[in-house]
């Protein structure tokens, strides 16, 4: 018994001091948003001298041109309809793998699930003589077109087996009530699928929000940055970079995640579990 | 009765199955104009010379033979890839395992420990989180501050090539909340009886693991290794952030040449070859994980997972 007390005791203290580990970071990043350069090296003192919103202030002002006023609002216009249209199609497509017999179901199927491998490096060059043809370049077109379409395989089957998981029965009553296959998605299965959908969607927005590949090479008028070019650009603004700022930028820019986190923690975690993350 | 039967008829223009057709149709436009043309595309490409401005010329495999045999940065690229997955991967499944089994055990405010550890991943590879990284491992950061402060002789974290990359490699391995929720909850559905069948066996701790646990969560070790391993190989945004490649190039990976040769100098056609090459070493990757998982995936015959 005795000995079972302190293994147990042994593992708390594990956990205790890996999070506190894990979240130094964090802790760090925010108490450097109120230091001066000379606080911040050759220093272990965590607490500010001050806590003064200063650095918070500077560092919204953008780089004089554009606030972050601007990178947030460019933030938004391009990943909630990314998320929206992402949710929608996927769902769509979704329903029809999940309750239809058609002729080549077994192969698209296959073919989707193979996507779901495909490395986004083989098809990024292609995909952006593409859009460049299309004249998308410096639009938001490049990450809306793609959601539009559900090229999210990975959302899509998360869907497919969701669905699944619904008795067929409510689909087949709701046949013989007349309804027709798109109201039976629309008032039947939807309310069902609510849990998933806003999963699928809570996950997209974390990616969407922190990709920063795409939108180095999509987006190059400083005018349509959203906050992860923004956040390169204070980075990189000056010889002698003011890390007070930029930390101060920093704790802004992933506020909306971890609030967003803690308002629908359930749903992450069920997003996660139900197919696999990467990340 | 009438008005149904009169609905359902007019609805029922289109056989019901043949409808399903009509919901997987946008994916299916998406798939072949949003991913398979450009996969074809960028093979042909890889044989091409091709710069935005001019036109696709066909060179045969000049830009493979380049990148093996003249292109200096190509092997320490690789290199540089290797070593990132090699690091990353097992680091991330291993601690994200020791995690999840510690969690597994009855104890309390799992809800709080899982939230807490999962917040570095809520960050990806997000610049601020790189921001962040640069400074703690600045060479007068808090980091060395600490290890002078307890007399450890410090490093020099991101400014030597020795040891940049493992910087930049502790940052992934901090991010390993997503593994450690799937490992989680694969540990909670493996059966009871099995453990309480092994403890009346007498079997002991070490042995329940690797008899029971491992085999039972095999399917999710797996999923995590294949998902983890296909975005260690294309891995950017750090390298790029926090140390551009360097220093001497010693963080400069593969999905970083990509991003130099194709969108800063616009050779279209020798970044296609590298991506091809990125893509094989995943296929290569990858079936060889699956070949080998017949050997030690454990799959119940019920079907379930």
């Amino acid at each position: 018994m005795k000995r079972k007390t302190i293994s147990k005791g042994l593992t708390y203290l594990f956990i205790v001091l890996l999070g506190i580990a894990l979240l130094f970071p964090i802790l760090y990043m925010v108490m450097a948003s109120f230091k001066t350069n000379n606080e911040i090296f050759g220093s272990t003192a965590i607490l500010p001298e001050r806590f003064t919103f200063e650095y918070y202030v500077k560092g919204w002002a953008g780089n004089g041109q554009f606030t972050y006023w601007t990178f947030f609002a460019n933030t938004f216009t391009l990943v909630i309809p990314v998320v929206l249209l992402t949710v929608v199609s996927c769902t769509i497509v979704a329903y029809g793998f999940a309750r239809f017999n058609f002729k080549s179901k077994n192969v698209l199927f296959t073919i989707l699930l193979a996507t779901l491998m495909l490395p986004n490096t083989v098809i990024i060059i292609p995909r952006y003589m593409l859009f460049n043809k299309f004249g998308w370049i410096d639009t938001y077109l490049p990450f809306y077109v793609p959601a539009l379409l559900g090229c999210y395989p990975f959302f899509i089957y998360q869907m497919v087996q969701f669905m699944r998981s619904i008795p067929m029965d409510l689909d087949e009553a709701a046949y013989i009530d007349g309804c027709g296959t798109f109201r039976t998605l629309i008032t039947i299965l939807m309310p069902l699928l609510k849990p998933a959908m806003f999963s699928a969607g809570l996950l997209q927005f974390t990616w969407t929000y922190n990709n920063y590949f795409d939108t180095l090479i999509y987006i190059n008028s400083a005018s349509k940055y959203p906050v992860s070019l923004a956040m390169r650009m204070t980075l990189d603004a000056e010889s002698v970079v003011e890390w007070g700022k930029v930390m101060a930028m920093a704790c802004v820019v992933v506020l909306p995640l971890v609030i967003l986190f803690f308002s629908a923690q359930k749903y992450f975690v069920e997003g996660i579990t139900a197919g696999g993350v990467k990340g | 009765m009438q008005t149904t039967k009169e609905r359902t008829g007019k609805r029922l223009s289109i056989p019901r199955d043949k409808q399903g057709f009509l919901y997987v149709l946008p994916w299916l436009i998406g798939f072949l104009i949003l991913q398979l043309y450009p996969f074809i595309t960028s093979l042909y490409y890889s044989f091409c010379d091709y710069s935005i401005l001019s036109e696709a010329r066909f060179i045969g495999f000049d830009n493979y033979v380049k990148l093996f045999t003249r292109d200096r940065e190509f092997w320490p690229a690789m290199f540089a890839t290797l070593r990132f997955t090699a690091m990353t991967v097992p680091g991330k499944l291993i601690l994200a395992l020791i995690v999840a089994l510690l969690m597994n055990q009855k104890i309390r405010g799992i809800n709080l420990i899982r939230t807490i550890y999962y917040i570095p991943s809520l960050f990806g590879g997000s610049v601020a989180v790189c921001a962040l990284w640069k400074l703690m491992f600045n060479d007068k950061g808090v980091i060395n501050a600490f290890l002078q402060s307890l007399g450890i002789p410090t490093l020099s974290w991101l400014g030597s090539p020795d040891i940049a990359m493992t910087t930049i490699c502790l940052m992934e391995i901090w991010q390993f909340g997503s593994s450690m929720i799937l490992f989680l909850a694969a540990l909670k559905n493996v059966p009871q009886h099995l453990y309480e069948a092994a403890e009346i066996d007498g079997a002991g701790k070490i042995r329940t693991f690797f008899h029971i646990t491992i085999p039972q969560i095999s399917p999710i070790i797996l999923f995590n290794l294949l998902m983890q391993l296909i975005q260690a190989l294309q891995n950017f945004t750090s390298a790029m952030v926090i140390t551009r490649g360097g220093p001497v190039k010693s963080t400069y990976v593969l999905g970083l040449k990509l991003y130099m040769d194709g969108f800063s100098n616009y050779k279209m056609g020798y970044a296609s070859a590298t991506s091809w090459i990125i893509f094989t070493v995943i296929l290569f990757a990858t079936l060889l994980l699956m070949r080998s998982s017949s050997a030690w995936v454990h799959y119940d015959d019920n079907g379930g997972n």
